[in-house]
């Protein structure tokens, strides 16, 4: 039928549109870092192969890699989940660390079988999570709080209730050590190694899946729909007798059970399986870019998220390799954001005409705009 | 002729895939008033915007007072002495009238400091009392805007354009804010800018005013210019043709009501505003099935709150709400919605659609939780794609496909898709606030004729427009709300343009000549 290839061929354009703007927003940010480095006297087009071959170049490189993109990917689940619902969850940051405690929590104060023990403690993080979530989400629903204070808020919250608990004699600190950490896990709640002698964990695999379920519950399911309309138009939803209320709390105890998710499998996936107060230190900031770069989309979050893995693993390498320092990574995510977020850069750079119909993120809209 | 004070020669706008207007030319000539008629996205704005400077041709010479001129922001326009009111005012409402004067354009005295420099308020204020009497358009400069009518706030905005000196006026759909009373005031002191010499052009789309004011008539259609007219040669069917394409009925058909049980009762009804302003007060009347009660009045006097109130969207201050006999009062929206309520709402944008939705999922926006689009709280994505084909047919809704976000269609399709939603449901009662403003004539006479039809089919319509003509036309009987109040209900052979527009300012009838219902 003519009208159905039509369709095919226009949502085909539309993908091609969606991708084009993260993908000349990386370009443009590696071009740019490249000049920071040629001004620091190094090769750019060789620190960027020894960043590539870090990520890639060997079976070592590429588990590093999807280890690292894992967190990336839950926690930018979580935050895409909540822009879809027009909610800005900055607190992701926050609720990994409560979802990382209690699923420590949960593995090393009991010992089960492994099938009890690991979904147990990666449950209960998921709800440690969700609950940090939820009360900054019943605080706007109530009061109209606005998310961003709120949740930057509980950020610190948590971290020093964290602190306090594996502190000098606090309630989760192991006993007899310097470091202010917790006790590692038992064995039986260590996720299984996918591949002999490798450090590649079963929650890859949990994350690949929950991205699928993350599409599947946006745009399959009833609770899906009134998500995403109380995110595209509150009075449109409120007038459709949705719940805005309700769904504003909903919708953050999902964003935060993914953030406390991806903080379990953090600690029941990698050695030395515990929680220490460096822990994971930025990973719920650097997730926004990662949402934010996959469009906000399920399976762009989790393209983002990859790259954003290969990134962090393939810097050791540039750096030993080229003497680029480490950071020049932070930096170049730093830009991609920023091309991003103001996308008005890159289509006055590359012409690219602006959208007609679903635009990208709005940050600045989710911030002081109508909600 | 003497030489025309603006000229345009063949003026295109494009807009990504619009071509706003194309070839376009246009004459005004000293002291006339000249009407730009078209229906909504004929390219009449856009037109005047590029007079005006806001946008700038892609094709096209303006000439002024036989003078080509490049005009590229309002300073420009301005100061060739080109002034526009637009339909939404452009004025800061805790500012005075002064203070609004004055931005862009600050009168200062004593030594010059740039920023820092003393404002000369009395001065202007002077200039705006002494245009102000000149014209016939008194304004207070010290009135803060906020606490001005919007027929004030509309002076306001002609005195600002006289201010800064202007010879040629543009007009922006100036009466569709107005009471008829006021209208008629603006009429006048339109002929009496004219016989200072003053030149107007006048966007609308309304049919009946062109004919009354115009000296000239411009018709645009699709960007295009279709003819001219002058209103003694022409009458508004032909109007009508022009702006359309084709004939148009402009009265509907109907017959008499067959009035039955009531389906709406409203007892002494309360609302507040957001502000806790007592906005509806002690308002109470009943639709029953089978008939229209219109409710006219000039936009701002408790329409909006009114039915939010009645469709759960707002809350209840005080009294009494009945659907089908049962007490809805403090009901949520959902149940409200599922004893059988239609709500076509004011604003199609913020409440009507879900804009950067595609079709078929604003088309389920009530019902997507129900069978067959939801199975145990799963989407049926073939089933909302079938309903969507479905009533696209039934309604005539123009779009692409069904995929097409709503933003992307135009306003009288948009406002299709929330009919077709509302009606194709099973429903008792119809809620209808401004259900076509802004739309053109073709859509006007589809969405009228729906709306008989329903009642015909023997659901209670309740009409809620500031549109006299359309209460007029499909009301059985008509309340005109003033002020959060009802001031009179009589059936619709009673009513006539005069009494209504009477109560609408407000002017309260003497008891004996309140008809009872």
């Amino acid at each position: 039928m003519a009208t159905a290839e039509a369709t095919r061929q226009s949502r085909r354009r539309a993908i091609l549109g969606r991708l084009a703007i993260p993908l000349l927003a990386i370009f443009t940010a590696l071009v740019v870092a490249s000049l920071a480095m040629v001004v620091s006297g190094t090769d750019p087009i060789k620190a960027y192969l020894a960043l590539g071959e870090g990520a890639f170049g060997s079976q070592v490189a590429r588990v590093e890699t999807l280890i690292k993109a894992t967190p990336f990917l839950l926690a930018g689940l979580g935050i895409a989940l909540a822009f879809r619902g027009g909610l800005f969850n900055i607190g992701v940051e926050g609720q990994l660390f409560v979802g990382s405690a209690v699923t420590v929590f949960i593995g090393f104060s009991v010992e089960l079988p492994a099938v009890i023990h690991i979904p147990l403690a990666l449950l209960g993080g998921m709800i440690g999570g969700a609950v940090w979530a939820a009360i900054p989400g019943y605080l706007k629903a109530r009061n109209g709080a606005h998310e961003v204070i709120t949740t930057i808020m509980f950020n610190f919250i948590a971290l020093r209730i964290i602190s306090w608990t594996i502190g000098v004699d606090g309630p989760l600190r192991a006993p007899r050590t310097v470091a202010p950490e917790t006790p590692a896990v038992f064995e039986s709640a260590r996720l299984p190694i996918l591949i002999p002698d490798s450090r590649l964990h079963a929650g890859v695999i949990i994350a690949v899946f929950a991205a699928f379920v993350v599409y599947w519950l946006l745009w399959r399911t009833v609770a899906g729909f009134e998500l995403r309309t109380v995110g595209a138009n509150p009075s449109a939803a409120r007038y459709a007798g949705i719940n805005v209320e309700f769904n504003i709390v909903r919708t953050m105890a999902l964003s935060g059970a993914l953030a406390g998710l991806g903080g379990g499998i953090q600690v029941l996936g990698l050695a030395p399986y515990n929680f220490t107060t460096g822990f994971n230190v930025g990973l719920g900031f650097d997730s926004i870019a990662v949402a934010v770069l996959g469009s906000i989309h399920p399976f762009g979050v989790a393209l983002a998220a990859l790259l954003f893995g290969a990134m962090d693993a393939g810097a050791r390498l540039m750096q030993l390799r080229t003497k680029v320092p480490i950071d020049i990574v932070t930096i170049v995510q730093g830009l991609i954001l920023a091309f991003v977020a103001a996308d008005q850069i890159i289509r006055r750079l590359y012409r690219i005409r602006a959208e007609t119909e679903e635009g990208p993120v709005n940050l600045s809209e989710l911030w002081g705009g109508e909600s | 002729m003497s030489e025309p004070v603006l000229r345009l020669v063949g003026i295109s706008k494009r807009f990504p895939g619009v071509l706003a207007n194309d070839q376009v030319d246009f004459e005004l000539a000293p002291g006339e008033i000249h009407a730009l008629l078209g229906e909504n996205g004929a390219g009449k704005t856009t037109l005047m915007n590029v007079v005006y400077g806001l946008y700038e041709q892609d094709e096209g010479q303006i000439f002024i007072n036989g003078e080509e001129v490049e005009i590229h922001d309002p300073n420009d326009a301005l100061a060739r002495g080109i002034g526009m009111v637009h339909q939404h005012f452009m004025l800061v409402p805790v500012m005075t009238v002064t203070e609004n004067m004055m931005l862009g354009h600050e009168t200062t005295h004593g030594p010059r400091l740039g920023p820092l420099s003393d404002l000369d308020q009395e001065r202007v204020a002077e200039e705006i009392k002494a245009l102000g009497v000149q014209h016939g358009l008194p304004i207070d400069p010290e009135a803060y805007v906020q606490d001005l009518s919007v027929g004030e706030q509309q002076r306001v905005e002609i005195v600002k354009a006289l201010y800064r000196g202007a010879e040629v006026l543009i007009l922006d759909e100036p009466t569709a804010v107005l009471t008829p009373q006021e209208a008629e005031d603006l009429f006048a002191v339109m002929r009496s800018l004219i016989a200072e010499g003053k030149s107007i052009i006048f966007i609308t789309h309304k049919l009946k005013e062109v004919l009354a004011i115009a000296d000239r008539i411009t018709v645009l259609r699709d960007g295009k210019v279709v003819g001219t007219a002058e209103p003694a040669q022409t009458s508004e069917e032909e109007l009508a043709t022009m702006m359309v394409g084709r004939e148009v009925i402009l009265q509907v058909e109907k017959g008499p009501a067959e009035p039955g049980e009531a389906v709406l009762e409203v007892q002494n009804l309360n609302v507040q505003n957001l502000r806790e302003q007592s906005v509806v007060r002690g308002v109470s009347f009943s639709v029953r099935a089978g008939e229209i009660l219109g409710i006219a009045g000039v936009q701002g006097n408790g329409q909006a709150e009114l039915v939010e109130a009645l469709t759960g969207l707002a809350p209840v201050e005080g009294g009494h709400v009945f659907m089908n006999g049962q007490e809805t009062t403090h009901l949520r929206p959902r149940a409200i919605t599922e004893m059988g309520v239609a709500h076509v709402p004011e604003d199609r944008h913020r409440h009507g659609l879900v804009l950067t939705y595609p079709l078929d999922e604003n088309l389920v926006l009530q019902t997507y939780y129900l069978p067959p689009f939801a199975k145990r709280s799963f989407l049926q994505p073939k089933e909302v794609r079938e309903n969507a084909k479905r009533l696209i047919q039934e309604y005539d809704i123009r779009t692409p496909s069904i995929g097409t976000h709503a933003s992307s269609l135009s306003g009288g399709n948009q406002q299709k898709v929330i009919v077709a939603r509302e009606l194709s449901r099973d429903i008792r009662l119809l809620i209808a606030n401004q259900p076509t403003r802004g739309l053109d004539v073709g859509s006007i006479e589809f969405i009228h004729t729906r709306i008989i039809e329903e009642r015909d089919e023997g659901v209670g319509v309740l009409l809620v427009s500031s549109e006299l003509d359309e209460i007029l036309s499909l009301s059985d009987r008509i309340a005109v709300l003033y002020a959060g109040e009802i001031l009179a209900v009589m059936p619709a052979r009673e009513a006539t343009k005069e009494r209504l527009g009477l109560l609408m300012a407000g002017v309260r009838e003497a008891p004996n000549s309140i008809a009872a219902d």
